[in-house]
């Protein structure tokens, strides 16, 4: 095929092209700070390495476009493997889960801490942009107002961690309420820059009212979670878990239950959506997910509908934040960025929106991940949004397409992308 | 009596409040907030024209616009170091080679994350794009490094406006520069829009898409024109926010991307005069709201805006109300 093969290669030599004016400059001429001004300084080997990557990846795309073969399994099919390989893996993850303490050491504790944190984020964002189809780029701000809210009552009144742990979830689900209050009757896209600017209003808040969150010096001295009133003191006192079970104090200690408290937090996060799927509420959420217009038509309260998914997405937010603040013992305005945001998001939308195994495994592939990579941190960041670029582009379902109705007549039917595909015109 | 009257005010409010309501201090705030409307109005214009196309928010156009701000340092950089001292030269160079690459952005931007997902499911794009400002944020904090630019101003001197005993207003060179070539470049814009077939082609396919590809518009292509034409007028207010400024960063694209988008809601999104318009009057909100209220808090105050519109008046100052048609 002499004809195809030039005519691959006349594509990635525009590839290529563009990618030399794209990167020439960017890449080919950096700015530094040099004796009184700005200085240029020229990296033309970047460049070629940079073009040359694109002409070899385009040249490499069309060649597995051009001999791939023929049948390749449709969507559907997937998904339905999707599903049974679900069925396997998610008891094992969750054995796995379980066991990690008896045989992990330090640092993989704290990397699996970070994990189900991000688990949990994930899930309940899930609530919100999963199945009530509400994006939602603002969900740090619950996450903050869960954490400072814990803070603030710990240290104002000294209440402990299990006493305000509900009160950060009220809290936050009330921010979710008074947030979705006004906006719920925008459209989709309106609604996402909407919780944004929110996010974002609350950052800025906690930044600069100095007086009570101590502004971009943040808190400290939080206090750590305590085991049935025992707390995990070094020094071994009376009150103390190590006193009370007779064993030597030990910093894994405190490790270990921290731990269980998120895997615990998560798991109830995951219990109570799987549960409220089955209620005519979390149908209904399902049922707005997949078409607004004809909700109203048959008589869903749109409004309550969703502000309930808002509330109940913000309250786990909020533990989360709690949770967050606790382990953390330090938190600041430096935690809720929109980054945050938009790293929770993509987990969910890799993990294929509304599938809760998807998640769980994207926040571990992308946190795990993202650790493991330390090394390449600059690019960290680079490559996330390469990821969401590419997930809504070749599995726009994501990896576990989990959109099955909770609910259906007759045989449970799979959603596969091309029955829902809808576009404008 | 008057002179009772300040001094009455002065007891009562101290000296800097004094200026704080002296007409010439308001004045000032004025021209400095039209020059930084004008900013946000060339970035408002880009968000606009693209959903009135094809009703997505370009989330990464923000960035485009901060890419715009590092190519034209970049040329200066690079002008001034080949020892062209002329300063209109020099701009001008600028504003043409900045405006150019990031078009190319713009346009790859479009044919890598927008095209293929164009009749995917409702959100694919606004997340596709969230990916591409992501993407763009991090290329230039790598390739360019994270720390801020700073650059010596290039146009100096004031022209005094009006004094009042207590304030001079002034507007400086440099305002005046911003404003003339961003009237300047929006005349050629709305020429190209109203006078030209491309921009005919660009009405119909706003009006109907699918109907304009009916009757033979390369729709595909203006699309991509649509997107070119937004990122090279998002790079002259990159240039015009380097000038003003004189300090760039690679997250600035974050923030102004949003109040741009705020001010495309506000004027009426779709429309494009309501962009320009809505710009301004983010620019004014904002410097007044520095001024006289808190500066800390002036971002908060351009969300609010945005919230506030969308709730109490969601198709903007221009803009025509939207039914939502199954």
């Amino acid at each position: 095929m002499p004809a195809r093969a030039g005519a691959a290669l006349r594509d990635a030599f525009l590839s290529a092209l563009v990618a030399l004016g794209l990167f020439g400059v960017l890449i080919g001429l950096k700015t530094e700070s040099g004796p009184g001004s700005l200085v240029l300084v020229a990296r033309p080997w970047a460049v070629v390495i940079a073009v040359g990557l694109v002409f070899a990846g385009r040249l490499a795309l069309l060649a597995w476009r051009g001999w791939r073969p023929a049948g390749t399994p449709s969507p559907r099919r997937l998904v339905a493997v999707g599903g049974r390989i679900g069925r396997v893996l998610a008891p094992l993850l969750l054995a796995f889960a379980l066991s990690l303490p008896f045989y992990a050491g330090r640092y993989w504790m704290d990397l699996g801490i970070l994990v189900l944190t991000y688990v949990m984020l994930g899930w309940g964002l899930n609530i919100v942009v999963g199945l009530a189809g509400l994006l939602d780029l603002g969900y740090v701000a619950f996450y903050a107002v869960g954490a400072y809210s814990y803070a603030l009552l710990a240290q104002t009144f000294g209440l402990g961690f299990w006493t305000c742990l509900p009160l950060a979830g009220l809290l936050a689900a009330c921010w979710g309420v008074m947030l979705g209050f006004p906006v719920l009757r925008l459209r989709g896209d309106y609604l996402a820059i909407v919780t944004l600017a929110f996010g974002e209003i609350i950052r800025i808040v906690l930044l600069n009212w100095v007086s009570l969150t101590n502004g971009p010096n943040g808190i400290s001295g939080i206090p750590r979670p305590t085991l049935f009133g025992l707390t995990f003191s070094m020094g071994g006192g009376p009150g103390t878990v190590s006193h009370f079970f007779g064993v030597e104090p030990d910093i894994s200690q405190r490790v270990i239950f921290l731990y269980y408290v998120i895997l615990g937090l998560a798991l109830l996060t995951n219990w109570v959506s799987l549960r409220l799927r089955r209620l005519p509420l979390g149908r209904a959420w399902e049922a707005l997910r997949e078409d607004e217009i004809a909700c109203r038509a048959l008589g869903i309260n749109v409004t309550t509908t969703k502000l309930t998914a808002f509330a109940i997405g913000a309250c786990f937010g909020g533990f989360a934040g709690a949770f967050f603040a606790t382990r953390q013992a330090f938190i600041s305005p430096e935690s809720f960025t929109f980054m945050e945001s938009a790293m929770v998001l993509a987990i969910v939308v890799l993990g294929g929106l509304g599938s809760q195994l998807g998640v769980a495994l994207a926040a571990l592939i992308m946190i795990g991940g993202s650790e493991l990579f330390r090394d390449f941190a600059e690019y960290r960041m680079l490559v996330f949004g390469g990821a969401l670029v590419a997930m809504m582009i070749l599995r726009p379902r994501g990896l576990v397409s989990g959109r099955t109705p909770s609910v259906s007549l007759g045989t449970a039917k799979q959603i596969s992308p091309d029955l829902i595909a809808q576009g404008r015109g | 009596m008057a002179q009772t009257l300040q001094q009455i005010f002065f007891d009562l409010f101290g000296a800097d409040a004094m200026i704080a309501f002296s007409p010439a201090y308001a004045l000032q705030q004025l021209v400095n907030g039209l020059t930084l409307g004008m900013i946000y109005g060339l970035i408002a214009v880009g968000y606009t024209m693209v959903y009135g196309i094809i009703g997505m928010i370009n989330f990464a156009h923000g960035d485009i616009f901060m890419v715009g701000a590092f190519l034209s340092l970049i040329a200066l950089t690079g002008l001034s170091a080949l020892g062209i001292t002329s300063v209109p030269l020099a701009l001008a160079i600028t504003l043409l080679f900045a405006a150019g690459i990031a078009a190319l952005y713009g346009w790859t931007v479009e044919r890598i994350a927008y095209r293929p997902l164009r009749g995917s499911f409702r959100l694919a794009p606004l997340i596709s794009a969230i990916g591409m400002s992501i993407v763009l944020q991090n290329f230039v904090q790598v390739s360019q490094g994270a720390r801020v630019k700073p650059m010596a101003p290039m146009i100096d001197g004031n022209l005094p406006l009006f004094a009042d005993g207590l304030f001079t207003a002034q507007i400086s060179a440099m305002q005046v520069a911003i404003m003339l070539t961003t009237l300047l470049v929006l005349g050629v814009f709305t020429w190209l829009v109203t006078r030209t077939p491309l921009g005919r082609a660009m009405r119909a396919c706003e009006q109907d898409l699918k109907m304009a590809g009916l009757l033979g518009i390369d729709t595909d292509a203006t699309i991509s024109l649509t997107f070119v034409i937004g990122a090279a007028l998002a790079a002259v207010a990159g240039l015009m926010f380097l000038l003003y400024y004189g300090v760039i960063d690679f997250y600035i694209g974050f923030v102004a991307g949003v109040k741009a988008f705020t001010a495309a809601v506000l004027g009426g999104i779709g429309s494009l005069p309501g962009a320009v318009l809505g710009g301004l009057a983010i620019g004014l909100i904002e410097t007044f709201w520095s001024a006289y209220f808190t500066v800390e808090y002036k971002d908060v105050a351009a969300f609010s805006i945005l919230v506030v519109v969308l709730i109490f008046m969601p198709s903007g100052l221009l803009g025509h109300a939207d039914v939502e048609k199954v």
